[in-house]
């Protein structure tokens, strides 16, 4: 007999992550790891100014330095037509600046040389000419009448408004507000803040100029469709394109779009003949790459006084920068923002949303979010604690009372959702039961009593993840299908390519398990391969917690594929009939004398050896997933902290974390996911902030001033979950990568506001320091 | 990291040091911990054309109470400040600054001696000097000179350190009779410089304050020496209202500047939070303490 290791990796064993062996050891392939034969390095100099005219660029003393091989500006790429390029939001964006920057970090030429350091010393001797022009950095100020127009460029564009979107219902959320007792309002700003990740972003472009095949190794997390926007862009041809996107060190949205640097890099390897490296450093990815929200919301529900919400109104400004690029379904202005209605049964809601151009970075990336839905369920969670401090009534029993019902599902929300599943009450009895609510709520009482501030924040949220179904949802015209394919090799190991991307996810292994699941292959038989577009199916990528839900339906659905041919096989050898064979845990046996069975490494030998008469040869498939909708994992957070009056510091004593993405594949990978993205979550309630003073300067450009949490302040978290599964999904999974983001902001900011609520304080905006509540406190009359 | 060009140098005595110094002048800087130097470098904030390397020069790195002085070594680093149980007994406002000094993979590498000729206003130790009068010893190729903490800083990053002088010696007086000290920091996050900190170093006889140091860290163009506060302080005993008095006096001492740290209110009321906490916790520690 075989020595077997204890788990195979069926679905729900926490076995641990295959592709950890490599990173652990310094193994990884990063693209700053990849080095050609040849290779030159790329830098980029950037504007100092968030709004200035270019009069001229004198490139003479940077091309006379030695070791300098070319420098790239604006007019040279407008002769090939690439000055231009455009956004995933059906706009433009400047690759080199030509005529204007408008904004600070904007990419106005590149340096082409012999090491990576001379390309750096050749950027102060590049030198442009500016007139200095008014910056524009209040989105509001943005639209007013006379504002300097940012985007001039634009044929007929003549203000900086950017989109105007609506949805839901105006005039049944007006009936709403006229029935109702009361109007709850709030208004609050999601600030600009930025995914980070460790990994910046760079490409090595490999552009031979005998066979004119591009191959481009890139920090991308949707691999596929970049190779054909960079055919469109660039006009190359789509079978000459490989992109291949190596071991990635995070994403969080900021590798969805195409930057500048990719495609200089390109041209520039395409014109010289020679491999082009380009690495951002750390300062360059946060003040020129994706940001992440600066949503500016104005909420309103109408309530009954016994605590039912009747109607939501919201109404929204985004802050775009200076080039409409957010990454979202081209139908979607601002993303998914209607699921603002969150886990309650809101009858009638209505959205109305506007986009600005400002001198700021353009991006709107979805920070491990699905396309705004962080600023949603923000927005709905933030509404339900003032309400309940309005209403002087408990906010978990708040929520319960408006709660979408189990027996309500397939619930339809009032902005065109329809929710798959959940069990909202459920998720949140658990966290109060864990946390010890009541007895929590009592101290509070004593501790108020005494001066002292504590606070108990609730949010239970709702996501929105896995897109698409395709005709609803897309990048850039591509349909948000995803695709796996399956090649079983005669001795029964198995490769499994998928059109997503793993930027630390853990594909290598869930993927594996999905496969171990539906034939009994043990997943460390199972080969994942990711992010090369010559070897894998067509596929849109990974973000917005998408690849479960896609992805991994794509992967046991072309498993059960093969296993449907291994069963006719089996029934071959076992000289049975096909209908009279059964499948349990990779056996396929004759029903009623599991003695007499055949192994699924038993039917992959016999697929290339043994077959019946007329069947293929091999044990391979491949599909294309297109989902019949999103899956809709959910929870509920809970926060406690305490406050210092004399300083305003915050501390977080407890988190209580309740999530259910329905079915868990490898539970220690969900468990991973979760506390990333609470830690996340935490940063960006506390500390995380990409701001701007007047002239447009950028205030967070670089980690002293761009704050990201470490293990030392992050609380500790308590998670727990609740198994809703997904009755659409293959095997009743939902994503989990985005949730704890989502979910915890508000939770955090809840709890700060029950602490100091009864003062009066009704809001503070994200991120919630301690001199912004001590202020409050100061205002209230509660400050030390 | 890509810095712009320089040379490099790795002396082995301070004599071989001191040479490299007066010959380079301007061009040439300490690299002692690099926790300051190599992110300015790397950012091309700063583009020496010369780093002069200490970290091989044997005997840098000492701590020792001998003479009524506290002598300290140019390359005695953060960790070992916040693992001596000299200090930690004996001067508790330097263990309690060590551990609070940006996070623990800067404080095993950065020195005591390379942040206070870094003179970053925020930076903690400045403070922690003020408050217990520390003086600096100066040496270079012609000779030496000892210069007070409070005669040292001279706006942000600015010292009357000269080009050709290494920061060679840090003397402070050591604790008699009960003594109890506090560092109070308010950060963001660990890692991140100060928003306020306060320095607070007591000594006392009778009950009665023989001597207080207050420094006060990120709330002027310098680390401040609180000295009104100090003088309010000198021979009383420290009952609540002669703390509060204390911890005004501070606050008024504070010269902060609005960032994206907090407004200059709020700066100067935490100055007197932490004044008055960091007295409390002083006096408490004195009266805890052994007689020195």
């Amino acid at each position: 007999m075989a020595i077997e290791t204890p788990l195979k990796g069926f679905i729900g064993e926490s076995i641990k992550r295959k592709e950890d062996d490599r990173f652990i050891r310094g193994k990884g392939n990063y693209v700053d790891d990849i080095v050609l034969p040849g290779m030159l390095h790329m830098a980029i100099l950037r504007s100092p100014f968030a709004h200035a005219r270019i009069h001229s660029i004198d490139t003479t003393a940077a091309q006379a330095l030695p070791g300098v091989v070319a420098v790239v500006t604006g007019k040279l790429l407008e002769q090939h037509k690439l000055a231009w390029m455009p956004t995933l939001s059906g706009d433009t964006q400047a690759v080199l600046a030509t005529d204007k920057v408008r904004f600070q970090g904007q990419e106005v030429a590149c340096v082409i040389a012999t090491d990576p350091y001379v390309a750096r010393d050749a950027l102060p001797l590049i030198d442009v000419g500016y007139e200095v022009l008014p910056a524009v950095v209040d989105p509001s100020k943005a639209l007013e009448p006379g504002a300097p127009v940012i985007r001039d460029e634009k044929e007929g564009q003549t203000s900086n408004h950017i989109y105007h979107w609506e949805a839901g219902n105006k005039g049944k959320t007006d009936d709403a507000f006229a029935k109702a007792d009361r109007v709850v309002s709030l208004e609050t700003f999601y600030p600009r803040c930025h995914p980070s990740p460790v990994e910046t972003c760079g490409i090595v472009a490999d552009v031979n100029p005998a066979t004119g095949h591009a191959t481009l190794y890139m920090t991308s997390q949707a691999p596929h469709a970049h190779r054909t926007l960079f055919a469109i862009v660039a006009g190359l041809p789509e079978q000459n394109i490989r992109i291949v996107s190596p071991d990635i060190g995070g994403g969080f949205g900021n590798k969805v779009p195409i930057y500048p640097g990719y495609v200089v890099a390109t041209a520039a390897s395409l014109l010289i003949g020679k491999p082009v490296k380009w690495v951002e450093d750390r300062s360059e990815n946060l003040i020129s790459t994706g940001f992440a929200r600066d949503f500016h919301m104005k909420g309103e529900m109408a309530m009954r006084n016994d605590g039912r919400i009747l109607g939501i109104r919201v109404k929204l400004l985004s802050d775009n920068g200076a080039f409409y690029a957010d990454a979202q379904p081209t139908k979607f202005r601002a993303g998914l923002f209607h699921i603002v209605t969150g886990s309650y049964d809101i009858p009638a809601a209505h959205v109305v949303a506007d986009g600005a151009y400002t001198n700021k970075a353009p991006g709107g990336v979805a920070y491990r979010c699905s396309f705004r839905v962080t600023e949603a369920s923000y927005l709905i969670e933030r509404l339900v604690e003032t309400a309940a401090i309005e209403l002087d009534q408990d906010p978990a029993e708040l929520r319960v009372k408006n709660f979408i019902q189990p027996d309500q599902f397939p619930y339809k929300s009032a902005t065109g959702f329809e929710y798959d599943s959940g069990q909202y009450e459920k998720a949140l009895r658990l966290a109060l039961d864990k946390v010890g609510y009541d007895e929590l709520r009592k101290e509070q009482a004593e501790k108020r009593k005494k001066g002292e501030l504590m606070g108990i924040g609730i949010a239970s949220f709702t996501e929105v993840v896995g897109a698409g179904p395709g005709k609803h949802y897309d990048i850039a015209g591509l349909r948000m299908f995803d695709s796996a394919e399956l090649r079983v090799h005669p001795t029964g190991k198995a490769i499994l390519k998928l059109g997503v991307k793993s930027q630390g996810q853990g594909h290598e292994t869930t993927f594996a398990q999905i496969v171990t699941e539906e034939l009994g292959i043990p997943a460390a038989d199972v080969e994942v391969q990711e992010g090369d577009t010559d070897n894998t199916p067509y596929g849109l990528g990974t973000y917005a917690s998408r690849s479960t839900p896609v992805g991994g339906a794509a992967t046991a659905m072309v498993s059960r594929k093969l296993r449907d041919k291994a069963k006719k096989i089996a029934a071959h050898l076992l000289e049975a009939s096909e209908a009279d064979i059964d499948f349990d845990h990779g056996k396929f046996f004759v029903r009623g004398s599991p003695s007499k069975s055949k192994t699924i490494q038993d039917v992959a030998f016999a697929a290339y050896t043994n077959l019946p008469d007329g069947m293929e040869a091999g044990l391979e498939g491949v599909t294309y997933y297109d989902p019949p909708n999103m899956t809709f994992p959910f929870g509920t957070y809970l926060v406690v902290v305490d406050i210092d009056r004399g300083t305003g510091q915050v501390k977080v004593r407890r988190m209580v974390a309740v999530d259910d993405c329905g079915v868990r594949i490898n539970p220690m990978i969900v468990e991973g996911q979760i506390h990333g993205g609470l830690a996340e979550g935490f940063g960006i309630a506390f500390m995380e902030l990409i701001t701007f003073d007047e002239e447009g300067n950028c205030l967070g450009s670089n980690f002293t001033d761009y704050l990201l949490p470490t293990s030392w302040e992050t609380p500790k978290f308590e998670t727990y979950e609740t198994v809703t599964p997904s009755p659409h999904h293959p095997i009743g999974a939902k994503g989990v990568g985005e949730s704890a983001t989502v979910g915890s902001p508000a939770a955090f900011v809840n709890a700060v506001i029950d602490a100091v609520g009864h003062l009066g304080i009704k809001n503070i905006d994200m991120p919630v320091t301690s001199d912004k509540v001590w202020t409050a406190l100061k205002e209230a009359g509660a400050a030390e | 990291m890509l810095p712009a060009p320089f040379d490099y140098h790795a002396p082995e005595t301070t004599e071989e040091t001191l040479a490299l110094l007066d010959q380079l002048g301007d061009e040439g800087k300490v690299l002692a911990g690099g926790q300051s130097l190599i992110p300015m470098l790397k950012l091309r904030f700063a583009s020496p054309g010369h780093l002069i390397d200490i970290n091989r020069v044997q005997g840098l790195d000492f701590l020792d109470e001998r003479d009524a002085t506290l002598r300290i070594g140019p390359l005695f680093r953060h960790k070992a400040a916040e693992r001596s149980s000299l200090l930690a007994s004996r001067y508790p406002v330097m263990a309690e600054a060590a551990r609070q000094v940006a996070d623990p993979i800067i404080r095993n590498r950065g020195t005591i001696g390379g942040s206070l000729a870094h003179a970053d206003p925020a930076g903690d130790w400045g403070s922690v000097m003020l408050a217990m009068d520390a003086e600096f010893v100066l040496r270079s190729k012609g000779g030496s000179r000892n210069v007070k903490a409070r005669d040292f800083f001279s706006g942000p990053f600015g010292t009357t350190l000269q080009p050709n002088e290494l920061l060679a010696e840090i003397h402070i007086p050591a604790t008699r009779g009960r003594s109890g000290g506090a560092y109070m920091k308010l950060e963001r996050k660990v890692g991140d410089f100060a928003t306020v900190g306060v320095a607070v170093h007591l000594q006392m006889d009778d009950g009665k304050v023989r001597s207080a140091g207050i420094g006060l860290t990120a709330v002027g163009p310098q680390n401040i020496k609180a000295e009104k506060a100090e003088a309010a302080l000198r021979g009383q005993a420290l009952d609540d209202a002669t703390i509060k008095e204390a911890a005004a006096l501070a606050a008024a001492a504070a010269d902060p500047t609005s960032d994206q740290r907090g407004s200059v209110e709020y700066k100067r009321n935490v100055v007197r939070v932490f004044t008055e906490r960091g007295l409390k916790r002083a006096r408490d520690r004195a009266r805890e303490g052994a007689r020195g």
